[in-house]
């Protein structure tokens, strides 16, 4: 009995911390988890077309939010192609047409090799703390796990999505799923992250799953992580015009 | 008894040679006037039908729900077998593939780095083929302006505009950018064959042309293509026919369950101003022809009349020869049918040549229409009469018909008279 009444005693405990918890360190922890100084991925965009579906795997060098580059490696028709992402400048180089063709920096916002992905989903990575004014609107229950429902308001100009609406699991401090707005409120996009795993000290989703709201009879477009490394020295030559030729 | 009163006719210049002359303007203005206006509209059509919609159009139904997008993900598949049913089933016409897709242009400098960049529609369409007839529809050589049409599947010809605005020339490389049918972002070299100038204000502004198979490559769109689009034969829409032809396709061919599934639309049914357009069109030609054919047909009606009336005192002669009523009557008649056939068949000959001339040759408007082409409507800036099988006959209605009924009515007074009257009018 004494057993249990300890036991119920340190339970609500920590419920009452997790419920006590501000929603800044929410915030800090979920950028803890998802955001990194660097980052080197490899993944696969699985792209759920309105005919068929399509596989595409790419290598991805990231620094912060101002570089990144990635190299495609399958499958045929796209492999050996390579984006240059400095700042809000994008180049684009496929083997096809040997040419290194700097794309208008609104591209960045449009969808990446036909996914329900822009650039910016791809290799946007500044912390949420420093570019939303966050709010816990409540606790929900999805697939039996209990999650925060936290509101997020831009406050600098220029994102991508200006309001946001997480709902943030408990016990991984990572969105499970989130609707993306407009400034007007309009829904853009909705995603769903899943697969958490424990990567170099932190939890990391390994599968996202976005669905781009204003496309009529989208199927979404799932982003699998098959490697990731956090905080890895990148050489700057990594981010160089010429190594798009090499 | 013919063969008399030709003679007679010949022999009286003023019975004949007048009527005749009247008869045969009327006629060669009622038969241009009929081809002209024909032409002209069916020019808006073609123009229109060259550049957007086709006499009819197949697609896929998704295709059609967001044509506005150029979607080419939902474009038709296995094309080639689809064409040979169209040609089997509809050999009035004839189908061409179609692929129209947007994106950008980049044309590179000395060093391949990017000189100049802008947006570009457009349109893969069949330039290789020897049976095909889309360089004549579109009318390519008369409309290039440097240059000359392309030659291998990854040449293009470049609207003038944009030639200027990015500073184009013959020969450079023009790199598309855009996306595949399965939505991948793609580029692709292609080699500027030549400049054109459709001459129908901002129509043409942005557009490339390119061979359909150039476009299959660049969009990985195998025996793919966005839309199928045909023309009849010889150019002339008849908007009955091909909306009677739309509706036994899509009845035949089109599953509403399907999204994949081809729907024919006809020209009307490319935007609500065209259909409004073709309703006009049919309005107007139909009233206005109309009502220039009853004028005429008045016109020559009382020509008819007032020859008769001028003759009454020979008819009285005659009667006091001896002549009967009837024959007198019937002789007026036949005389006028001969009078009417001659003007007839001598006008229509002229209208038909001057309406042959001004198919081939048209009546330019350039000034005048480059301002009022929009993207759903495009004007032609030459308009061309156009030979139709009615204007082979409709100068009958008022050469012979309404001359000889005029003359007819005229006749009713030989009957109605007394012969003392008649000798009264032969002594004045």
């Amino acid at each position: 009995m004494k057993k249990i009444l300890i036991y119920i005693i340190s339970l609500s405990s920590l419920t009452s911390q997790a419920e006590n918890i501000t929603v800044d360190a929410i915030i800090t922890k979920i950028d803890k988890n998802l955001n990194a100084k660097s980052r080197i991925l490899t993944s696969k965009m699985v792209v759920h077309g309105r005919r068929s579906s399509r596989t595409i795997e790419s290598k991805n060098w990231v620094i912060g939010t101002d570089k990144a580059f990635t190299k495609y490696l399958s499958p045929a028709r796209e492999k050996g192609m390579k984006m240059l992402k400095l700042g809000d400048k994008l180049w684009t180089y496929s083997p096809q047409t040997d040419r290194v063709i700097q794309i208008s920096g609104h591209m960045l916002r449009q969808s990446v090799m036909g996914s329900d992905m822009s650039y910016n989903d791809m290799m946007e990575d500044r912390p949420l703390k420093e570019i939303y004014t966050s709010t816990i609107s409540g606790s929900e229950i999805l697939a039996d796990r209990d999650h925060w429902v936290i509101t997020m308001e831009a406050k600098v100009k220029g994102l991508p999505y200006p309001k946001r609406k997480a709902w943030i699991d408990k016990e991984y401090f990572l969105p499970v799923k989130e609707e993306l707005y407009a400034k007007s409120g309009k829904l853009l996009k909705t995603s769903t992250l899943s697969d958490f795993k424990k990567i170099q000290d932190r939890w990391f989703p390994s599968k996202y799953k976005y669905k781009d709201e204003l496309k009529r009879n989208s199927k979404g477009t799932e982003w699998i992580i098959d490697e990731v490394e956090f905080n890895t020295d990148i050489p700057e030559s990594r981010f160089s015009k010429a190594l798009l030729r090499k | 008894m013919i063969h008399f009163l030709t003679k007679g006719l010949l022999r009286d210049r003023s019975r004949s040679l007048f009527p005749v002359i009247i008869i045969t303007i009327t006629v060669t203005i009622v038969i241009f006037a009929i081809g002209f206006m024909k032409g002209s509209m069916n020019n808006v059509f073609l123009d229109t039908a060259v550049i957007i919609s086709g006499h009819e159009k197949v697609v896929t139904r998704a295709y059609k729900e967001e044509s506005q997008m150029l979607p080419n993900d939902l474009a038709l598949l296995d094309v080639d077998q689809i064409i040979i049913n169209l040609k089997k089933k509809y050999p009035d016409h004839f189908w061409s593939p179609r692929i129209t897709f947007g994106g950008l242009i980049d044309i590179p400098d000395n060093n391949g780095e990017t000189k100049e960049q802008g947006p570009v529609i457009a349109m893969g369409i069949d330039l290789l083929n020897k049976n095909s007839r889309m360089t004549e529809i579109w009318g390519l050589d008369k409309r290039l302006v440097q240059g000359r049409l392309p030659k291998t599947s990854n040449e293009v010809l470049i609207s003038q505009k944009l030639a200027t605005k990015l500073n184009i020339s013959i020969g450079d490389t023009a790199t598309y950018i855009g996306t595949t049918m399965h939505n991948a972002f793609t580029t692709y070299n292609f080699s500027v064959a030549g400049t054109f100038d459709l001459r129908k204000g901002q129509a043409d502004k942005q557009m490339m042309l390119v061979d359909i198979s150039g476009a299959q490559e660049a969009l990985d769109m195998e025996n793919a293509a966005s839309e199928i689009f045909g023309f009849t034969h010889s150019l002339f829409y008849d908007d009955d026919k091909a909306v009677s032809l739309r509706s036994n396709y899509n009845n035949s061919y089109s599953d509403t369950s399907d999204i994949f599934s081809p729907i024919m639309m006809a020209l009307r049914d490319s935007s609500q101003q065209m259909g409004t357009m073709v309703d006009f069109v049919d309005a107007f030609l139909m009233i206005i022809g109309g009502v220039f054919l009853v004028i005429v047909t008045i016109v020559l009606w009382n020509m008819g009349l007032m020859n008769g009336l001028r003759r009454h005192g020979e008819f009285g002669l005659r009667l006091a020869m001896g002549e009967s009523k009837g024959d007198v009557y019937r002789s007026m008649i036949i005389e006028a049918v001969l009078i009417g056939f001659v003007g007839t068949i001598i006008g229509t000959s002229i209208g038909l040549t001057l309406t042959y001339y001004f198919q081939e040759y048209g009546i330019d408007y350039s000034e005048v229409v480059s301002t009022m082409s929009t993207t759903s409507m495009v004007m032609p800036n030459v308009f061309y009469a156009k030979v139709t099988p009615d204007l082979y006959y409709i100068g009958f209605v008022p050469g012979v018909v309404a001359t000889v009924l005029g003359t007819m009515l005229a006749g009713i007074a030989i009957y109605k008279r007394e012969m003392a009257q008649l000798f009264k009018e032969l002594e004045a």
